[in-house]
């Protein structure tokens, strides 16, 4: 599959266009420092000291490479009540190890060396469940820049432990309490930062979407984590898998799973969005439920109403509760490469104790969303067939939540 | 566009207000269009409310909050044009707002839209001249004037890309931010305007934190027009459906500082 033409990874084009998808839909004041931050962004792809940096980084300061781990308790548990002969193998790629406990450090370290490359000095960013947040908190610290963090009001009350955290970290958390209190308002709240602070601020955007350079450079960011299960799947069973999962809010640690494969036409990929209360109801399955429009920089799926309004999302789990999507996910659902599907509130929750009691291991809710794909997926498939999740979160920070959920006090 | 070239007078600067469609409600809307007429508006910016206005201040964010959850749809808005036009038949009129309201339903549609309800020019605040294809072609090819910004980040390298077919003025945004809060020194507004006068033949109007009849007048002594904003959204927050005064008072207010002004 060198054939350029019939690549899925030759995207966006120079516009940062996925087929219809993406673009800069900005205000002009910004389009001086979004085509500054392309210019630079290519001086670094070129940089050999860069791509050290950020390497040396990963592995030392985060932890990378993050396991490859086959979940033989799972698999087997799950072949309990499969048809005879079904119940798929499953693994799981661990970036919930990773320092602060999920894959958006990753994205943050990328994005801090170029805003040193481009001499900015004060960070901002946007976060929805605080991993963001944190990771973006944690990179300042480490690289001694002020941080200021736009979360939502009502993120705040569902995320205390990140919020206590990013304040640890020196970060300044700055709540939203304009719209619906969430994610979108806390990106929308990020952009007028940026807008009146573009000579010295840079935006640490936290998923695979905005005006174009950004979904490029998050995915390139997060795609260790593919480039690694690739490498490791093939290390160690000599062969990839029949399927790859990941969950999607904006989009970012699915791609970075999914790219280095897209081009393997025998691995099937399947991205999960967060059906809330159910797709009749309130959710935050953008393809499923939604229609191409533009908002936050870029054209996209997003949940609106015939006025191009946007709605409202819902998800248990915040990182998840957005109206979009990340304009790659929207292009690979329409070319037909990656498949999408959805999971309900209730069937994340049985799916976050399932993996506890199986596994031994606490998922974040995002991540939880993937899993309980698998387990829709994995009773229907061959045992000797193979599905790679991404375990991208780990579900300390969630624990309140779950237990409201399950009506525990704690 | 022919009502938006007529609009800027020899003699001095036009004054340019806006408001939001719908706040404080539908039917409240067309008095305090008239009343920004009757106090010596030139131009009409009409705003479209949508959800996510992340270019504006607590302001006009707020008016955008208050019309949507009173109802307001596009259809309402554009019955608004169309009702200001039959009762305003020589005032241009400009819509201004996000993108995604003004695509949604196909750039054709929003153009056919705009010229059917009266609508001179469209501001987008979101598609800059990279996205142009999106909306602009659509407007230029049904004479309605694609009204661009420039801002204190445009530099001389940037400034043709934006004229690079604009129509009816061209707007510039004196502070790097939202709107409503703070005016750009006046030294920085005359340095800018002369800058992009020297580029372009078409009106330069000035934005962004304008408030007082003083700080009007100062800006119609070097541009050509001057646009008033989130001030009169304040007093439409204030009066409700009372500010047709308290609006054409002020706007008078602007527009006599702004004759005496050169
Ligand atoms: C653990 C985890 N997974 C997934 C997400 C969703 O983001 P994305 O779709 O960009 O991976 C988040 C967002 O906060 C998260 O914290």
């Amino acid at each position: 599959m060198n054939d350029q033409a019939n690549s899925f990874k030759n995207q966006p084009d120079e516009r940062g266009h996925f087929g219809q998808f993406g673009g800069r839909y900005v205000a002009e004041t910004l389009m001086p420092l979004i085509l500054d931050l392309e210019k630079e962004y290519r001086a670094a792809q070129n940089d050999p000291e860069f791509a050290a940096q950020f390497d040396d980084l990963l592995t030392n300061y985060v932890g990378r490479p993050s396991p490859l781990y086959y979940a033989q308790g799972l698999t087997e548990e799950l072949r309990k009540t499969a048809p005879e002969g079904k119940g798929a193998q499953i693994w799981f790629k661990r970036d919930e190890l990773n320092h602060t406990g999920a894959h958006k450090i990753n994205n943050c370290i990328g994005q801090i060396l170029l805003a040193m490359r481009m001499g900015k000095t004060r960070i901002i960013a946007e976060t929805g469940a605080g991993q963001h947040g944190v990771a973006t908190a944690t990179v300042c610290a480490r690289f001694g820049l002020p941080c200021y963090i736009y979360m939502g009001s009502k993120d705040i009350e569902r995320q205390a432990p990140n919020m206590f955290r990013m304040k640890l970290l020196g970060a300044q958390v700055i709540p939203v309490e304009s719209g619906t209190g969430t994610l979108k308002d806390a990106m929308n709240e990020a952009l007028r930062d940026w807008v009146a602070n573009v000579d010295d601020t840079f935006y640490i955007i936290g998923t695979a979407a905005g005006p174009h350079p950004y979904p490029e450079l998050v995915r390139d960011f997060q795609s260790v984590i593919g480039k690694e299960a690739r490498a490791q799947m093939l290390d160690r069973i000599n062969r990839l898998p029949d399927m790859l999962v990941a969950a999607i809010g904006g989009g970012s640690n699915a791609i970075g799973l999914f790219h280095p494969f897209l081009d393997d036409k025998d691995v099937e990929m399947l991205g999960v969005e967060a059906a809330g209360h159910g797709l009749d109801k309130e959710h935050a399955a953008s393809l499923s439920g939604g229609k191409p429009g533009i908002l936050h920089g870029n054209k996209t799926y997003l949940l609106q109403d015939e006025d191009g309004q946007i709605d409202e999302a819902h998800s248990i789990s915040a990182g998840l509760d957005y109206p979009g999507i990340g304009p790659e996910h929207s292009w690979l659902k329409e070319s037909g490469r990656v498949r999408y599907d959805s999971v309900t509130d209730t069937e994340a929750l049985d799916a976050f104790q399932l993996l506890c009691r199986t596994e031994g291991i606490i998922p974040a809710l995002e991540p939880s969303h993937a899993i309980a794909a698998v387990a829709r997926e994995a009773v229907k498939m061959d045992q000797d067939k193979i599905i790679l999740a991404n375990l991208c979160g780990r579900g300390d920070k969630d624990i309140f939540t779950v237990a409201e959920a399950l009506g525990t006090e704690i | 566009m022919t009502r938006l070239s007529n609009a800027f007078p020899a003699d001095r600067a036009a004054l340019i207000t806006f408001i939001t469609a719908g706040d404080p409600s539908v039917e409240d809307t067309p008095a305090i269009l008239d009343a920004l007429v009757e106090g010596g508006a030139d131009i009409i910016e009409l705003g479209m409310p949508f959800t996510d206005p992340m270019a504006d201040g607590p302001a006009i964010q707020a008016a955008n909050i208050r019309s949507l959850t009173g109802g307001t749809k596009t259809a309402d808005v554009l019955n608004i044009a169309k009702g200001f036009r039959a009762r305003h038949p020589n005032v241009p009129l400009i819509l201004m707002g996000y993108a995604n309201p003004m695509t949604i339903r196909g750039a054709d549609w929003f153009a056919d839209a705009c010229v059917s309800n009266g609508v001179d020019g469209v501001i987008c605040v979101d598609i800059p001249v990279e996205e142009d294809d999106s909306l602009g072609d659509a407007l230029r090819s049904n004479e309605i004037a694609v009204v661009r910004l420039a801002t204190p980040t445009t530099d001389a390298a940037r400034l043709p890309t934006i004229l690079n077919n604009a129509s009816g003025f061209l707007y510039y945004v004196s502070v790097a931010g939202i709107t409503g809060l703070q005016q750009a020194a006046q030294a920085s507004i005359e340095e800018a305007v002369n800058r992009l006068k020297s580029g372009t033949d078409l009106p330069v109007a000035v934005g962004f934190g304008v408030r007082t009849p003083d700080q009007a007048a100062d800006i119609a002594r070097v541009a050509d027009g001057v646009v008033v904003g989130s001030a009169i959204v304040e007093l439409v927050e204030k009066y409700g459906k009372d500010a047709y005064a308290p609006v054409r008072d002020y706007i008078a207010s602007l527009a006599s500082a702004i004759a005496s002004a050169r």
